[in-house]
């Protein structure tokens, strides 16, 4: 069997549910012969046509409103923004149409659409093209959010997004697009879409993250069980609606929680999560939540982002805090 | 001097605001004068209903509401051009176009008193039409999507969206008629220009000389057409219509009329606008002229009138008593409708809510 990268997963998905749902349509800007800007579609209009595999005019707003109509018509679009910097004029079509739709109406029309943007940063990419702006999509109501990070979370949860009857932003982490590559059947088997993902277990902290974080919390906890510290990672890929159980669990267990994200720390997911945490799991804790995220300023430009994201040092630093508080 | 491009718009009109017809090659539905009654009848019954849902508001029975008075021609003229398998993504106030098309009074008034049911239409075809879309021209883009989706699929039906002059100048009816002009989708955008945008008169949403034209600039055939004549109406959307039913692209249609109330109730036009101008669109209102037209036919009297108003008078209050002996939703209602299967995450706080109504 291939092993395949996580952008290698992305397309599979894709191709996959094109094959088997004929109302799977791809659109975007570039996403037709050029193969997307990051090659996600690569292949697929050979495959399924241009019209399936559909270039838009080059407008993000025209991309978003044109996947709810397609999607009230009982298509099942999968939209791409080129990057999360440019997903801002799609915002009022998913806030006001995609993910009101079936609550406006009763039920009455409905939008099964995946809006797909590249995200985060260390891609030493020009401006907008690095923000994690997932926070901004959280707080939408009827909506999902999903960030997965390893090619077999990729192509799972993007299946179960396209299935799903209710819009879904998909956000894919671009750093990791290609890092490393892991067998990934094609078998059409999707993943649950509200269940956190326990990608280590341990008993000492637990350490909650995802996209491309999970990387670094991953490397942390390897550096943290050197010094005998055991270290549990939770990848909230499903941010919303939240498996709070899952973490809660864990945190029962550990008594200790470290949040890592890269998006901008004041009102990003993790300070939900640390809320949750505090109105849940308080007497469970002996030390105080600790967030590890990207200041409250823009994304540096890339001379500087690497010292904007959270490093694999700054999570063993908070988790040694936790760990030094109780 | 080499011209690469050359465009003109054409301006349609049958009826003067007398009634008069201003031209002899009348399109063949006038024919059927029962048709044309049955048209009447539907611009009369919109305006009964609008004049109740403004008294409806006004005694605190309805929410702010949205008026259509003035706009019965264009409103019918397009809802009765379209075949039920189109679709219609309306603004907010449509109501004639979407009364044609099965929208019950009783929805209208269960939506603006306060009620999402107001928008599960009931009655096909409207039943696959768009709900009301308050965000400006958004709705553009549905109606797009919507013929890209027929297209795809090699379905024989148009997408048809309504906005005002104002909508016309959002980024969303432009998005809309460029991607219909580059792909050939059949959609047909309707511009209601009533010549305000709450208090924003025409001349200062665009330095267009007419609002079709800005369908030439997509690749859509445009044309402007007199609002407050049915017949005009009608016409260019049975073409419009038709041609995107062939394939041969979408289009602009300009109905130029005028909005002869308030934006909404919560408007005071009053503040912004001189009595009369007002007075002056008074004197070219869409009913008198197709009254007098259907008159001089021997096909409408004033008896007629009198009847089909006292018709319509009883239909509105038994449509205004269905929406007010309608319970409000269980408190739960703005739970249920938010995914298809409500998340474990967002049920815990339905049972929050509930257990605080049992309190």
């Amino acid at each position: 069997m291939a092993q395949i990268t996580l952008i290698e997963a992305v397309t599979q998905a894709l191709a996959y549910e094109m094959k088997h749902d004929e109302s799977v349509v791809v659109l975007g800007e570039d996403v037709g012969v050029n193969g997307g800007v990051f090659r996600a579609t690569v292949g697929l209009s050979e495959k399924f046509g241009e019209w399936r595999v559909f270039d838009t005019p080059l407008d993000e707003l025209t991309i978003a409103g044109v996947t709810v109509g397609l999607a009230v018509q009982g298509m099942k679009p999968v939209a791409e923004a080129q990057f999360e910097g440019f997903i801002y004029p799609m915002m009022e079509q998913i806030a006001c149409h995609a993910a009101r739709m079936r609550n406006r109406t009763r039920g009455r029309l409905t939008v099964p659409a995946v809006f797909r943007a590249p995200w985060g940063g260390g891609i030493h990419a020009p401006e907008h093209h690095s923000e994690a702006n997932e926070h901004l999509f959280t707080n939408i109501p009827g909506l999902r959010v999903v960030l997965p990070s390893s090619p077999a979370r990729a192509y799972g949860l993007l299946l179960a997004a396209i299935r799903d009857p209710d819009p879904v932003v998909f956000f894919e982490p671009k750093r990791i697009y290609r890092q490393y590559k892991e067998e990934v059947p094609d078998d059409g088997e999707a993943l649950p879409l509200d269940v956190c993902f326990v990608l280590r277990d341990g008993t000492d902290v637990t350490l909650v993250t995802w996209g491309s974080q999970v990387k670094e919390t991953l490397e942390a906890a390897d550096q943290l069980a050197e010094e005998g510290i055991s270290a549990e990672v939770i990848d909230v890929a499903t941010l919303t609606p939240l498996d709070f159980d899952t973490i809660a669990e864990s945190v029962a267990k550990t008594h200790r929680c470290v949040i890592v994200h890269e998006a901008p720390k004041t009102a990003g997911f993790g300070a939900e999560i640390a809320a949750r945490v505090a109105e849940e799991c308080l007497y469970d804790l002996y030390a105080p939540v600790e967030r590890v995220t990207g200041p409250d300023t823009h994304i540096p430009l890339f001379r500087l982002e690497m010292k904007y994201l959270p490093s694999a040092e700054r999570i063993v630093a908070a988790a040694k805090r936790a760990l030094a508080a109780s | 001097m080499t011209i690469a491009a050359k465009f003109e718009i054409e301006y349609l009109q049958y009826l003067d605001a007398d009634g008069k017809q201003v031209r002899d090659d009348l399109p063949a539905f006038t024919k059927n004068l029962d048709h044309m009654v049955e048209l009447y009848k539907l611009m009369l019954s919109t305006r009964v209903f609008d004049a109740k849902s403004i008294a409806l508001q006004r005694t605190g029975k309805l929410g702010t509401y949205a008026s259509c008075l003035g706009h019965e021609a264009a409103h019918v003229g397009v809802g009765s051009a379209m075949k039920p398998e189109d679709v219609l993504a309306p603004s907010y106030r449509e109501y004639g176009a979407q009364l044609y098309r099965g929208v019950q009074p009783r929805e209208v008034y269960m939506y603006w008193g306060g009620d999402e049911r107001g928008n599960d239409y009931q009655k096909e075809p409207a039943r696959h039409d768009f709900a009301w879309s308050v965000p400006i021209a958004t709705q553009c883009l549905h109606a797009a999507g919507s013929a890209l989706a027929f297209k795809m699929r090699g379905e024989k039906r148009v997408a048809v969206c309504m906005i005002g002059d104002g909508g016309s100048s959002k980024g969303d009816f432009n998005g809309a008629i460029n991607i219909a002009g580059a792909r050939k989708l059949p959609l047909v955008a309707v511009i209601v220009n009533n010549q305000w945008a709450i208090s924003v008169p025409r001349k200062i949403q665009s330095g267009a000389k007419t609002l079709a034209q800005k369908g030439i600039g997509a690749g859509l055939h445009c044309i402007q057409v007199d609002g407050n004549d049915i017949i005009a109406v009608r016409k260019a959307m049975e073409d419009a219509l038709e041609r995107a039913r062939k394939g041969d692209g979408g289009s602009v249609v300009e109905a130029v009329t005028y909005r002869l109330g308030d934006h909404t109730t919560a408007d005071d036009a009053r503040r912004y606008r001189g009595e009369k101008e007002v007075k002056d669109a008074w004197a070219r209102e869409p009913l008198k002229r197709l009254r007098n037209w259907l008159t001089a036919k021997g096909a409408w009297d004033d008896k007629k009138e009198e009847a089909w108003k006292a018709h319509c008078d009883e239909w509105m209050d038994d449509e205004v008593n269905a929406y007010l002996e309608t319970k409000p939703q269980p408190v739960t209602a703005m739970f249920d409708y938010m995914f298809a299967e409500l998340p474990a995450d967002l049920a815990k706080q339905r049972a929050a809510m509930l257990a605080r109504e049992a309190q």
